[in-house]
């Protein structure tokens, strides 16, 4: 396909995708439903936070992170062919309970 | 400049591998005190684990409380903050999930954590009017061989697994099964005032990454066109439609 | 210089991002919202949104934490500009900083560090603090740290070292009396006496605070500046006292770790909004 067609095909694809869109509302609403899926997630008023000028006694202490286990929700989430999260079977035991 | 010196060495000794006290530090009974200075030290290594558990709320479920505090504890280590603005720390925090080997069972983890960055950048980015769908047609001569001008607050993660369902599963308390277990693109984008995360259909996700990419259109239809599923105007007007590209004709 | 307005003499309190929504829709009544300025360098979005509408309701002061005037570097001139574009663009009715520094070499450190107490850091500090108000157009507020060590060449005393910056450099301080109990346990202080001797003819704000408690390595009291509680009855008591010398003054109450829901934020600041008017009823009888 040369430039000029190519320039044409989408010119024309984009025409019929915007003629979808003057569809009267109950049409457009399946049209509108089709695009992408939206996703509400968790992520919310935290994102602001960040800087500090606070202390605290609680000690955070090093662990050594090398012999740290996933041990979230990614042991326990499901997909519909009964795969788990943990995608590879741990090399360690996780905690139990 | 004793003082200058002084105040280094205990931003070294802060920082350092090994809990050390600087020199030069005591207490009102004459004598240095370990625990005092180790105050000092949790308090940054704190806020530092912190930060990073606001910004990847879900990877830190993924993984759980001990396992992300660990992890970013070891990212905090190598990795300080060039500002203040901790709303920021964290931008290589995803890249260093993926080679982080205790964390390989979880193969997707890093693209969680990759959406979530995006997330937090979505949420500060800069305001800008995005362009209306309906407006596509006058804009899209002049823009088919150039690239397009994407929103500010446009991200998109590109993941061989289902990144966006599995983010959008822990929205709840209970953690949800996730419907499809496939790969996914997923769009983040704020173009008003909340961020919205949307899974792009299949047949686009080559096209949406061209563009996110800096290709020109005509490039990025191209590049997709070997998927017969894909079509460049439903394609063009969807992304449009969320938000994903800035109104070049406004002020 | 221009003059910047001042704070309300009330109690304020911290705006946290969980309490945007609630402090719009039932328009609580607040002498003032703080915010970190650290907080609100995004571009954009919604904390810049939330927070255009507030201060359009309330008299905002804007705390930074991040500057390290009271380091050897130099300042830094990129953070300078944001914090004038902040200023700008929110006009706030106050300005406040540590004296404290939180950087070296490349990297900013998340905790407000110490610092010697000697003519050549207060020199060093006076200075920073003299490019602050320049650049920023405004007069700022100094705040008193807490502190668990001591530096062994130290040869001023803070309070001496805290008048002397503001003599030198006609900033104001920012009395925090959660710092003052932290520091006076920490080092054997008498904290009423740290008030009494303090400038408070240069003080424009006043910080309360919950401190946590626990041990030193030699079993010896030590308290931590953690902000993650209620104000402490000794940390109450010593700000009456406070009140009672230098009468009503802007009040904030820092609660930042363990934000609760924002009733409970509110009753800490009725509650100083009560010990500020007994001082203005007192005063009004003796005279």
């Amino acid at each position: 396909m040369s430039r000029t067609t190519t320039a044409l095909a989408l010119a024309g694809s984009l025409a019929a995708a915007l003629g979808a869109l003057t569809v009267p509302a109950s049409a457009a609403d399946g049209q509108e439903k089709c695009y992408g899926v939206a996703l509400k997630g968790q992520n919310d008023c935290k994102a602001g936070a960040g800087t500090t000028c606070a202390g605290t006694s609680t000690i955070d202490f090093q662990g050594n992170a090398w012999k740290a286990v996933p041990a979230g929700t990614c042991a326990t989430m499901t997909a519909p062919d009964g795969r788990m999260g943990s995608l590879e079977p741990l090399e360690r035991d996780l905690p139990k309970g | 400049m004793s003082a200058a010196i002084t105040v280094n060495d205990f931003a070294a000794a802060l920082l350092g591998p090994v809990a050390t006290t600087p020199k030069g530090v005591t207490t009102a009974r004459g004598r240095s005190d370990a625990a005092r200075f180790a105050v000092y030290r949790n308090n940054v290594f704190v806020a530092l684990v912190d930060a990073l558990a606001a910004r990847f709320p879900v990877t830190l479920r993924l993984t759980g409380e001990a396992f992300f505090r660990a992890m970013a504890r070891a990212f905090a280590a190598d990795h300080r903050p060039e500002s203040p603005i901790l709303a920021r720390y964290g931008d290589r925090f995803p890249d260093f999930v993926e080679g982080f080997p205790p964390a390989a069972g979880v193969p997707y983890l890093a693209d969680v954590a990759r959406l979530e960055a995006a997330w937090t950048d979505a949420y500060h980015a800069a305001d800008a009017p995005a362009l209306p769908a309906e407006r596509l047609g006058d804009w899209l001569p002049a823009t088919l061989t150039r690239p397009v001008d994407l929103h500010p607050s446009a991200h998109l993660i590109r993941s061989s697994h289902p990144v966006g369902s599995i983010w959008a599963a822990h929205a709840e308390a209970e953690v949800g099964p996730i419907p499809s277990w496939t790969a996914e693109t997923v769009l983040i984008v704020r173009p008003d005032a909340d961020v919205q995360v949307h899974r792009l259909p299949v047949a686009d996700s080559v096209f949406a990454a061209a563009l996110f990419a800096g290709r020109t259109l005509a490039d990025a239809a191209e590049d997709a066109s070997a998927d017969p599923a894909f079509d460049f105007g439903r394609a063009l007007v969807g992304i449009a439609r969320l938000g994903a590209f800035i109104d070049p004709f406004s002020e | 210089m221009t003059p910047t307005a001042t704070l309300p003499p009330r109690a304020g309190l911290g705006l946290k991002p969980e309490h945007y929504a609630e402090i719009l829709s039932t328009a609580p009544d607040v002498g003032f919202f703080e915010v970190h300025a650290e907080n609100y360098m995004g571009d954009g979005g919604p904390p810049h949104r939330y927070l255009s509408a507030i201060a359009e309701r309330y008299p905002l002061s804007l705390h930074g934490v991040g500057l390290s005037i009271g380091g050897a570097r130099p300042l830094d001139r990129e953070h300078l500009k944001r914090l004038r574009r902040l200023i700008d663009r929110y006009r706030p009715q106050s300005f406040s900083e540590h004296l404290a520094w939180s950087t070296h070499e490349t990297a900013y450190i998340p905790d407000l560090l110490p610092l010697p107490y000697t003519e050549e850091t207060l020199a060093t500090v006076a200075a920073h603090v003299c490019e602050v108000q320049d650049t920023l157009g405004t007069r700022m507020l100094l705040e008193n740290p807490s502190t668990y060590l001591l530096f062994e060449e130290s040869r001023i005393d803070e309070i001496d070292f805290l008048a002397a910056i503001a003599d030198r450099t006609g900033c104001g301080l920012l009395l925090d009396v959660n710092n003052v109990m932290v520091s006076s346990v920490n080092h054997g202080w008498d904290p009423v006496a740290y008030i009494d001797r303090f400038p408070l003819d240069h003080v424009g704000e006043i910080h309360l605070a919950g401190y946590d408690e626990t041990v030193d390595g030699e079993g010896a009291r030590l308290l931590i500046d953690a902000h993650g509680s209620a104000v402490r009855p000794d940390v109450f008591a010593l700000y009456r006292h406070l009140l009672g010398r230098i009468g009503a003054m802007p009040t904030l109450v820092e609660w930042d770790n363990d934000v609760p829901a924002f009733p409970d934020l509110l009753a800490e600041a009725t509650r100083v909004d009560r010990a500020i008017a007994d001082v203005a009823r007192h005063a009004l009888k003796v005279a």
